[in-house]
């Protein structure tokens, strides 16, 4: 790459940010990113919304049937029924996580912990392991086979509830995500805490406010934007849920379906049931409604944000 | 390891040092209160640490013990060894083939998002250029659409053009880290002072040694960051894998073990051996979680700093 003359070019007198230069270089230095986003994530995502036009018949072939999918989707009753099992999950699941995240970052900040790392490091452990091996392992524990929940019903002389029966699985679930992630949303809301000002606690101390008011009244506040990055990122979490139930199947084939989730429904349809084009017109109705939801809890969040 | 070694860029907490937050001086209510803290807080580590004690015991155990006697102790003879040598050896040495799979997702794919992460953050932080708005718009949005929502259409789009059950099925799409991206310029905008630059500039530095010798240093923790979530990612990934691959030689360990879990648990319609598979998943999935687990805790004070950075700014 040639050297860069530092002095804008002769006539261009728009304005631009201070520090930046103009010029190819920028450009050169995103390439790379714009061409792993065109053939990743652009053209899986025009493709399916080009498949989602059309139905294999068995006479004709292949059609263009323009909404037909999509209206397939509005009255298919698994489809909603794992959306509504899905958003049950959001809206249990994600609260607990992120109000357990909320009190371990804020126990670790308070410095009242004796081996704050050992806590910290401890509970983001969790995240390095696969979910696979995560949703294995809990499996395993809550089997009657070899797990422990057989062991401590033992203990306490009566039958505990079978976690994988069918009115908990899903808290089942919930329990195996809230476990695998509860560490990695800690550290965000931890490191956003340890970057707010030092004299903010020191105005605090003036007034004499104990932890619990510094707490309330400065460390939640300047955690808004990162509780509002986990909570996207849960939502997104919620809605895609696949590796979970799709590993904790071959437990309990007869309570977690086939459509359980979306996206297992999306991913039995096009690999058990060879319909491409309507979990085409699946993926592209679930992606949908997750970007809406994360647009709009950022969207609603920043508004709140600006009324205060 | 202590808080305060690692160094964000517009970190000052100097001032909640000097107040002596986690010294003396406390009033006596504080003592209570910080018992009932640490009881609650061992507790959880109680929770998080468990299964996976419960999952390094079990590894050590045969069948029989593994069905038999207490999940939170040793069982009869330790089986560790032998566990490892049946993983290690079973269908001509198939999971070392995962493994060496994983890694080669992992590290080109982990590297490669890191690399690109940090020269598109690197771009839209410090160059002006035209649709530098729009592409920062992209990034945002691309951030929202989840990469599971794109695996059907992944495959269906990858069998077109025939390359699903190839490696580039896997590697591609963990190339794409718009999250990884957006953390790299926010990263470059507090870590790189433009002032630097401009004096690089001066001295008649071309922009990409620049990069490579001054901007990539200074990017180190954020690069870092990058590098160990997309690794994650990647060593983790099931969802896509699990659709593209059909051939067992290209699959990862998670693809792989989730098999063999099937063929535990019997669904997979192998009347023969079965429930001798479980010993064989357990001490599989205790080798898959160690490398993840050994290098994050190596890393630590790089990545702390780094997600410090991400977290604050948006």
């Amino acid at each position: 790459m040639s050297t860069f003359s530092p002095s804008a070019p002769p006539g261009d007198v728009r304005a631009r940010a201070p520090g930046t230069v103009r010029g190819v270089h920028g450009l050169l230095f995103f390439t790379p990113f714009l061409l792993v986003f065109l053939v990743a994530i652009a053209a899986p995502l025009l493709y399916a919304v080009y498949l989602s036009f059309f139905q294999d018949r068995l006479v004709g072939g292949v059609t263009f049937v323009g909404l037909d999918n999509y209206r397939r989707a509005l009255t298919d009753g698994l489809f909603h029924a794992g959306l509504l099992r899905v958003a049950l999950f959001l809206a249990v699941q994600v609260p607990v996580m992120l109000g357990v995240a909320l009190l371990a970052a804020l126990a670790i900040d308070s410095g009242r912990l004796r081996f704050p790392g050992v806590f910290r490091i401890g509970f983001f452990i969790p995240y390095a392991v696969p979910s696979v091996v995560a949703a294995l392992m809990w499996g395993y524990l809550y089997g009657r086979r070899f797990g422990l929940v057989g062991d401590i019903g033992g203990w306490l002389g009566t039958t505990l509830p079978d976690p994988l029966g069918r009115s908990w699985m899903l808290a089942s679930i919930g329990n195996v995500v809230t476990w695998e992630y509860m560490g990695y949303n800690m550290l965000i809301l931890y490191a956003a805490l340890r970057a707010i000002p030092g004299e903010l606690y020191e105005a605090c101390q003036m007034d004499g406010a104990g932890e619990i008011r510094k707490a309330w009244s400065i460390k939640i506040p300047a955690l808004r934007k990162a509780l509002l990055l986990a909570t996207v990122f849960s939502i997104i979490g919620s809605f895609q849920l696949f590796n979970e139930p799709n590993v904790l199947q071959s437990l309990a084939p007869s309570v977690v379906t086939t459509s359980y989730t979306p996206n297992m429904y999306a991913y039995n349809l096009a690999f058990n049931g060879q319909q491409f084009n309507y979990s085409a017109a699946l993926a592209v109705v679930l992606g949908a409604i997750t970007a809406i939801i994360a647009f709009t809890t950022q969207g609603s969040a920043n508004r709140s944000g600006r009324s205060r | 390891m202590s808080a305060t070694r690692t160094r964000a860029p517009g970190r000052r907490d100097s001032g909640r040092r000097a107040l002596g937050r986690s010294g003396n001086g406390r009033r006596r209510g504080d003592r209570r209160g910080s018992a009932a803290l640490t009881t609650a807080m061992t507790l959880m580590l109680v929770y998080t640490m468990l299964p996976l004690v419960w999952l390094l015991l079990s590894s050590t155990k045969d069948s029989s013990s593994l069905f038999g006697g207490f999940g939170l102790w040793f069982g009869d003879g330790f089986h560790l060894f032998a566990n490892i040598h049946d993983v290690l050896t079973y269908d001509g040495g198939i999971y070392l083939r995962w493994f060496a799979n994983t890694l080669l997702y992992a590290l080109a794919g982990a590297g490669g998002a890191a690399v690109i992460a940090a020269l598109g953050g690197y771009a839209l932080s410090k160059y002006d250029f035209r649709g530098r708005r729009l592409l920062s718009a992209l990034v945002l949005g691309a951030i929202t659409i989840p990469g599971t929502a794109l695996a059907v259409p992944t495959y269906l789009l990858f069998a077109r053009i025939g390359i699903v059950n190839t490696p580039w099925a896997v590697l591609i799409p963990a190339l794409a880290s718009p999250f990884g991206l957006y953390l790299m310029r926010v990263y470059a905008d507090e870590a790189i002072p433009d002032s630097l630059l401009e004096a690089a500039r001066i001295d008649g530095a071309g922009e990409l040694r620049t990069f490579l010798t001054i901007s990539l240093r200074l990017l180190a923790p954020g690069f870092v960051t990058v590098l160990l979530f997309a690794l994650v990612a990647t060593w983790n990934n099931y969802f896509l894998p699990l659709i593209v691959l059909s051939d067992p030689q290209w699959f990862p360990l998670t693809v792989g073990l989730a098999q063999w879990n099937g063929l535990a648990s019997g669904i997979a319609g192998s009347g023969a051996m079965t429930t001798g598979f479980y010993p064989m998943v357990i001490t599989g999935s205790v080798l898959a979680v160690v490398p993840l687990v050994v290098a994050f805790l190596l890393l630590q004070r790089f990545w702390r700093s780094g997600l410090a950075a991400g977290s604050v700014k948006q």
